[in-house]
């Protein structure tokens, strides 16, 4: 019984679950707090959710790991600078539109209290598109380099990375909260989205309870919001369309015999993983209050990639119950480390381990035979 | 005749799309030629060592080796402890050689190792690999060293007693290589002879009229790189060689003609990490500073795209490609923040291409290599179906 939990686990697994529950039971004698602890983890479970979700839909189709997350990224933050930019015209037009097709509810006082989700709602829209868009490129591309996807990913999402790094320079932006001062072009590397969208979804239905004793914060909106994307996908994976998927990823030439298209759905994968970063990353900054420029996605890729593998994936099968755990997981660790360990070593470990543990999982996975009957 | 003529255009598209982008960046940056030519000779012998040493694992058809990051972190370790020591000149970079060796022999055996259990992903677990180690050595040097491992020079440490600062100066060895040799061209019309003797040091000097100014050659430096291109031709001949060529191109026969494959494997990147670690030492040796936690990060990025602007592939690559590369590479570099602001006005666009250029540059080399692999196994077994069809 035990054997058979360990098996089906895996050690490295139980190993980090165990390092985490040490954490939270040597928390109280280091002088951390066990609530506000489990709050932060909570949040940044919730903030990146939605990237290690994205992982889902290629891995299933064999793309392997979406080390080309950055890509989607970008979408998302085309999606929110953008959102920001047109803040003042999109509820002008909502207005508009409310008054031409006489729709009641859509008035100045509607427009005015639900001023923050429709900017982030809008970011969404316009992140979808943009994503769906690269993401076809993307599949595309994956398509024709069938064995070496990985690699090319993580080169896709750097170069994208660094040729936005140029376009964040010279694209037309105007909005005074987000170009250079003095300059007056150019975005600024990060961007505050208070007093547009901060905290819509985190601060939505949130439980805070802050009495003498206790200092519990849960970001219901966010986990909500976290919980329909993860049932969507998961009720996409039993779509014809994900079976087809699902049937690609674990034998191609199978999947081909019985009449499924494998490039077409090994596209549609791809998009999908990409629209999924894009609202990830929205998802994130809401949460984060900041919008992250330039170099700022560039390693993106690699804490939602270990995450998913720590949640027990592998690098061709993942399901909805790993991007759970490994979120949790790995969140957790990089929650309790800086906080325990700083305060029982003086000094802030906390990148150190992050790299060892993430990339750590990351070999594993890589190395690891894949069984055949899988 | 036509397939010929793409395969040569293919071939060679990368270079030539750089000579171009330099042929008009250079105009644009408004340098001179002697500062180009200067620079250039200095970036040469600053990395050509570390390029080289991605050919032999390409040869032994494990695509280029991003793993080459545990070398150079084993030649930093090498480098703080000399530091440490205060043993400077030749002395100390032989010194460092030597304890960064054994560093760099145990990463490559683990690398080897690593990669032989991921085959056919050879290239992105080596580039994790390299995160991973990362980690390690971030480990070792900002907690370990000066707690368990003795660092006492209080230069070298963090003000909190142990960990290793962010920037260690190399006064001790900086340019003892560069200028082991003095050499000096120079385009002044001054006394003729070979050698001349300026305030007590031996120069060779050469005379070219048509330059303004004078360019320090990298003399001894440049020899130890040719010796090693020597090294390399004769590697290629030796039965190791072979061995790591027939492995290239195809594990099962190579296996079945009695060559140790995953051996064979493990020694390439072993040569590769443990001449990456001495590459590492003279290219912070010309730096004169060694950045604890960043130089040898960008060691990788910048040899692997350097040798693929030269016209390597990811199965392919010469001596001459490392050359090619580093100049069109190296000359992009210099050129591009100049030219980039001189256009725009704004030099952060020029490094902001660089950058760009740099990971384009590997994700296109990339994309061709898989592109062409898929084509010629699909043409294989096209081939194999139509002769069935035929008899």
């Amino acid at each position: 019984m035990i054997g058979r939990f360990i098996q089906n686990a895996g050690w490295p697994r139980i190993i980090i679950a165990l390092f985490l529950l040490g954490l939270f039971i040597a928390a109280p004698f280091v002088g951390v707090r066990v609530d506000t602890s489990l709050s932060n983890t909570l949040v940044r479970f919730g903030m990146n959710g939605v990237m290690v979700l994205a992982m889902i839909p290629m891995v299933q189709a064999g793309c392997g790991l979406n080390f080309g997350l950055p890509l989607g990224i970008i979408a998302g933050l085309l999606g929110a600078t953008l959102s920001i930019e047109w803040n003042v015209e999109i509820l002008a037009r909502l207005a508009e539109l409310g008054a031409q097709y006489k729709i009641s509810w859509l008035n100045e006082a509607f427009l005015t209290s639900w001023r923050e989700p429709i900017g982030f709602a809008s970011a969404v829209v316009i992140a979808v598109p943009i994503a769906a868009v690269l993401g076809w490129f993307y599949g595309k591309l994956l398509n024709r380099v069938k064995g070496d996807e990985m690699m090319i990913a993580t080169y896709v999402g750097f170069s994208s990375v660094s040729f936005m790094c140029i376009a964040w320079l010279l694209l037309p932006y105007k909005h005074p909260t987000m170009v250079w001062g003095y300059a007056g072009h150019g975005l600024r590397t990060t961007i505050s989205v208070e007093g547009y969208w901060l905290h819509v979804l985190s601060d939505a239905l949130a439980l805070d309870i802050n009495t003498e004793n206790i200092h519990l914060y849960i970001p219901t909106g966010m986990l909500i919001f976290f919980a329909v994307m993860a049932f969507l996908v998961w009720v996409f994976m039993r779509t014809k369309t994900g079976t087809a998927m699902t049937a690609v990823g674990s034998n191609p030439d199978f999947a081909r015999a019985s009449g499924v298209n494998v490039d077409r759905m090994r596209t549609i994968s791809v998009m999908l993983s990409t629209v999924l970063g894009a609202i990830g990353i929205i998802v994130y900054e809401q949460s984060f209050g900041f919008i992250q420029l330039y170099m700022g996605p560039f390693y993106m890729a690699l804490p939602a990639v270990a995450s998913i593998l720590l949640g027990g994936a592998s690098v061709n099968k993942a399901g909805i119950l790993n991007v759970i755990v490994g979120t949790f997981l790995f969140q957790g660790i990089l929650t309790m480390t800086p906080s325990v360990i700083n305060s029982y070593l003086q000094t802030d470990m906390s990148e150190v381990i992050r790299l060892i543990v993430s990339n750590g999982m990351i070999l594993y996975a890589l190395t690891r035979k894949v069984r055949a009957g899988r | 005749m036509i397939r010929k003529l793409f395969d040569i255009i293919a071939g060679n598209a990368v270079p030539a799309v750089f000579i171009i982008i330099s042929a008009f960046a250079i105009p644009l940056s408004g340098y001179s030629a002697s500062y180009l030519i200067q620079e250039l000779l200095t970036r040469i012998g600053r990395n050509s060592f570390l390029i080289l040493s991605l050919l032999i694992p390409i040869m032994a058809g494990m695509g280029l080796n991003f793993g080459m990051v545990l070398g150079a972190m084993a030649g930093q370790i090498g480098l703080l402890f000399i530091c440490d020591w205060g043993i400077v000149g030749i002395p100390g970079m032989l010194l460092a050689c030597l304890i960064g060796t054994p560093i760099a022999i145990v990463l490559g055996i683990f690398c080897g190792a690593v990669m032989n259990r991921a085959k056919g992903r050879e290239m992105v677990t080596s580039y994790i690999l390299g995160f991973f180690i990362n980690g390690v050595y971030q480990m070792t040097v900002l907690y370990l060293m000066g707690w368990i491992i003795p660092i006492t020079n209080p230069a070298l440490l963090l003000s909190r007693g142990y960990g290793v600062r962010n920037a260690v100066s190399l006064l001790g060895i900086r340019g003892i290589l560069d200028n082991l040799i003095p050499a000096i061209i120079t385009g002044t019309q001054g006394a003729g002879q070979f050698f001349s003797v300026q305030g007590g040091n031996a120069f060779v000097m050469i005379q070219l009229p048509f330059l303004e100014g004078s360019i320090r050659i990298p003399l001894a430096t440049l020899i130890v790189i040719a010796l090693f291109c020597v090294f390399i031709v004769w590697f290629r001949k030796t039965k190791l060689g072979q061995d790591m060529r027939a492995i290239g191109q195809n594990q099962a026969v190579a296996d079945s003609a009695g060559i140790p494959v995953n051996r064979t494997r493990i020694i390439a990147i072993v040569i590769s990490t443990v001449l990456a670690c001495y590459g590492q030492i003279i290219y912070l040796q010309n730096m004169g500073t060694l950045n604890t936690y960043n130089s040898h990060d960008q060691a990788g990025m910048f040899s692997i795209a350097a040798l693929l602007i030269g016209g390597a592939s990811v199965s392919r690559a010469s001596i001459a490609n490392v050359f090619v590369g580093v100049i069109l590479f190296h000359l992009m570099f210099i050129v591009a923040p100049m030219a980039g602001k001189n256009l725009i006005g704004e030099a952060q666009i020029g490094e902001y291409f660089r950058v760009f250029v740099s990971y384009g540059i590997i994700a296109i080399a990339l994309v061709l290599h898989a592109w062409k692999r898929n084509r010629e196994r699909e043409a294989a077994r096209r081939s194999l179906r139509g002769n069935k069809g035929g008899e």
